[in-house]
C-alpha cells in the first residue's frame, strides 16, 4: 500500500488522534465501572435520609418512609454534646498542622534536592528513597513505644508529627522543582544580591503552584482519612479525628448496653467525605496538571 | 503508606535534566533547605526502625524483667502457625486481588486516554473519586451493604429468590475485603497510567496511524510499552498495601467477629498482639519479618521487570 492510499485509508476510517470519533459501546462498557463507583455512594446518600427503623425495614436503594436527613443532620451534629464537631475540628486541625507542616518540608526540600549540590546529597536520597520501602507496620508500634516514653501519646502532637513526613510529596516537589524552575532566574537573583531564601520566596515559589496544590491535596486526603495512626496514639475521645471517631460509634452498637446509632454513623460518614470530594472537585484543574507535569516532554 | 500516589514515567523522562548546563557549586547550603525535612524523618522514620530492630532482641520475662534474647523471637516467629496463617491470607490477596484491580485500572486509564468517551473528565474525576474516601468509610459502607440487618445482598437475596452467600461469612470474607480495597484503589492506579499515557507524544500515534496501525496496534506495541514503568510502581506498591492490609479487617471485624480472627493479616496480628497482649517485643519481630519480606517481594518484582525490559 502506498503511503498515499494508507493516508486516505486512514483518514476514510476516521481515525484522528486528536478528535477520535466518540464510541457508545465503550461509554456503556465503562459506564459499568461508573455503576460500580457510585453504587455505594449512592447507598450512603439514600440510607443517610432514613430513619433507623426505615433502615432495617426498607430496600437499601430507594428513600425510606420519612425524609430524616435534616433529622439526623441535627442528631449527628448534637449527639453527645456534639462529640461529632469536636472530631471535625481536630480533623482539621490535624490537617492544617500535619498535612500543611508536610507540604511546607516538602517543598524546602524538594527545592533544596534540585537546586544544589551538597555533602550528603546522595545519602539523602538513598535513605529516604529507602525508608519508603519500609512497610508502616514496622513503625507504627515501636513509634508508639517511643512517643509513650517521651510523653507525646495520647496528645495531638503524636497525630500531627508523624503526619509532617511525606516522601511522596518530597519526590514530588523535588521533580517539580526541577522541571518548572530555571535554574538561570536563580542565578539572576543572587547576582542582584538577594538571598538564598529571598530568591527561593519570591522567584521558586511563585512557579511552583501546581506543585504544590497536588502535594497539598495528597497530604490532606492522607492526614484527614487516616487511621492507623490516631487508632494506636489516642485513647482520649476528645483528641480523636473524625475516621477514629467513626469507628467508635459503629463499634458502640456492638458493646454491651451501647445504644445503636446506624442512622447517625452513615449521616456522619456522608458528611465526613463531602468537604474532601468538594476539595477533589474544586482543585481538579491544578492538581491534575501538577501530577502530569512531572513528565510532560512534548 | 498504601495509598502514596506516584507521578508514573516523570523519573525517565525526567532523568535528562539531572545533569544541569552548569553544575551548581557544591556548599552546604542546600542543607538549610533540606535540614528540617531530614530532622523530622530521622526523628518520625530512623528513630522507630531502630527501635523496633532493638525491642526485637529482648523479651520481658516474669522473673528478671527485659532480658536479652538475640533471635529467639525470630525462631519463635518462624514456628508460628498464626503468623503463617495470616501470611498466607494477604499473599493469596495480593495474588488474586492485585492482578484484578491493576487490569481495571489499566482499562480504565486505556479507555479515559482514547478520548472515545462521551464526558471524558466525568468518567475521570468519578472513578478516581474513592480514593477521596476514608478506609473507614469504606468499609462501613461495603460492611453495611453486605450485612444482613440492611444490606443490599439481602435485599437482593430475597428479592431474585436465591441465596447468595453471606459477603461476612468466614469463607467469603476475604474476598469481600478484596472488593472494597478494589473499589477504593482502581481510580488511583488509573490516575497513574493515565497521566503516564499523557506523557506520551501524539506525534507517535500520527505515524503509528499513517503507518496503517490499527487502534489495537497502537495500544500493545506504543502505549502499554510506556506505561512499563508505571505498572512497577503500581505492583510494589499494591505489594506492600497487600502485606499491610489493616484497616479494612479491623473495620469490619465489629460486623463479621466470627470471620475476622486476631490474627487475619500480619499487621492485625502485630496490633493485636502489642495493644490486646501487651506483647511489644513479639510484636516489633512479626512487624521486621513483614517488613523483610516485604522489601525482598518488592525488590524480586523490580528486578523481573528490569529483565523483562
Amino acid at each position: 500500500m502506498s503511503k498515499k492510499t494508507a493516508n486516505a485509508a486512514v483518514a476514510h476510517r476516521g481515525y484522528n488522534v486528536e478528535n477520535p470519533r466518540k464510541s457508545w459501546l465503550l461509554t456503556l462498557v465503562m459506564g459499568l465501572m461508573l455503576i460500580y463507583t457510585y453504587l455505594p455512594l449512592l447507598w450512603l446518600f439514600i440510607s443517610s435520609t432514613k430513619t433507623q427503623g426505615d433502615l432495617f425495614s426498607t430496600f437499601g436503594l430507594w428513600f425510606g418512609h420519612d425524609f430524616a436527613l435534616w433529622d439526623n443532620i441535627r442528631e449527628t451534629l448534637t449527639y453527645n454534646d456534639g462529640q461529632f464537631v469536636r472530631w471535625f475540628l481536630n480533623t482539621l486541625m490535624y490537617v492544617v498542622l500535619g498535612a500543611g507542616g508536610s507540604v511546607l518540608l516538602s517543598v524546602l526540600a524538594g527545592y533544596g534536592l534540585a537546586k544544589f549540590d551538597f555533602p550528603g546529597k546522595n545519602a539523602v536520597f538513598a535513605i529516604v528513597i529507602g525508608a519508603v520501602a519500609v512497610p508502616g507496620t514496622a513503625l507504627a508500634v515501636p513509634t508508639f513505644l517511643m512517643f509513650a516514653k517521651l510523653g507525646l501519646t495520647n496528645t495531638p502532637w503524636s497525630v500531627i508529627i508523624p503526619s509532617l513526613i511525606s516522601p511522596f510529596g518530597l519526590y514530588l516537589m523535588w521533580q517539580f522543582t526541577r522541571d518548572a524552575v530555571p535554574t538561570e532566574l536563580l542565578e539572576a537573583a543572587r547576582i542582584d544580591g538577594a538571598s538564598e531564601f529571598r530568591t527561593f520566596r519570591q522567584v521558586a515559589l511563585p512557579l511552583l503552584g501546581p506543585g504544590i496544590v497536588t502535594v497539598a491535596l495528597f497530604a490532606i486526603v492522607a492526614t484527614w482519612n487516616n487511621y492507623f495512626l490516631p487508632l494506636i496514639m489516642l485513647k482520649d475521645a476528645s483528641w480523636y479525628p473524625l475516621t477514629i471517631g467513626l469507628n467508635a460509634w459503629n463499634a458502640q452498637a456492638a458493646t454491651a448496653g451501647g445504644q445503636a446509632i446506624f442512622n447517625l454513623v452513615i449521616t456522619a460518614s456522608l458528611l465526613t467525605i463531602i468537604p474532601l470530594i468538594a476539595a477533589f472537585l474544586s482543585l481538579q484543574r491544578f492538581w491534575q496538571a501538577g501530577l502530569a507535569s512531572g513528565g510532560v516532554k512534548e | 503508606m498504601s495509598a502514596i500516589p506516584v507521578p508514573a514515567g516523570a523519573p525517565a523522562a525526567a532523568q535528562h535534566k539531572t545533569v544541569p548546563e552548569r553544575r551548581p557549586k557544591r556548599r552546604w547550603t542546600g542543607w538549610g533547605f533540606v535540614g528540617p525535612f531530614m530532622t523530622v524523618f530521622a526523628f518520625v522514620f530512623l528513630a522507630p526502625i531502630l527501635y523496633s530492630i532493638y525491642l526485637s532482641l529482648f523479651q520481658k520475662r516474669m522473673v528478671g524483667g527485659n532480658q536479652f534474647v538475640g533471635l529467639d523471637n525470630y525462631t519463635q516467629l518462624l514456628a508460628d502457625p498464626q503468623f503463617w496463617e495470616a501470611f498466607r491470607r494477604v499473599a493469596l490477596f495480593l495474588v488474586i486481588q492485585v492482578p484484578i484491580m491493576l487490569t481495571l485500572s489499566l482499562l480504565a486509564a486505556l479507555a479515559i486516554d482514547s478520548l472515545k468517551l462521551y464526558g471524558t473528565a466525568f468518567f475521570r474525576i468519578s472513578i478516581f473519586m474513592p480514593y477521596a474516601v476514608p478506609a473507614v468509610v469504606a468499609a462501613l459502607m461495603w460492611g453495611f451493604i453486605y450485612g444482613n440487618r440492611f444490606g443490599l445482598v439481602g435485599s437482593l437475596s430475597d428479592l431474585l429468590g436465591v441465596s447468595i452467600p453471606d459477603p461476612l461469612g468466614a469463607n467469603v470474607i476475604l474476598v469481600s475485603i478484596g472488593n472494597i480495597v478494589t473499589w477504593e484503589f482502581v481510580g488511583y492506579n488509573m490516575l497513574i497510567f493515565y497521566s503516564s499515557l499523557k506523557t506520551i507524544p501524539h506525534s507517535l500515534y500520527e505515524a503509528a496511524a499513517i503507518d496503517g496501525a490499527s487502534e489495537w496496534r497502537i495500544i500493545t506495541a506504543i502505549k502499554i510499552p510506556a506505561l512499563r514503568g508505571a505498572l512497577g510502581i503500581a505492583t510494589i506498591f499494591s505489594i506492600i498495601g497487600s502485606f499491610q492490609l489493616f484497616n479494612e479487617p479491623s473495620i469490619l471485624q465489629s460486623l463479621a467477629p466470627n470471620a475476622i480472627t486476631t490474627y487475619y493479616t500480619p499487621n492485625y496480628y502485630a496490633y493485636n498482639l502489642s495493644f490486646a497482649g501487651q506483647q511489644y517485643n513479639y510484636s516489633a519481630t512479626v512487624a521486621i519479618v513483614m517488613g523483610l519480606i516485604t522489601m525482598a517481594v518488592a525488590y524480586l518484582v523490580q528486578l523481573r521487570g528490569n529483565r523483562e525490559n
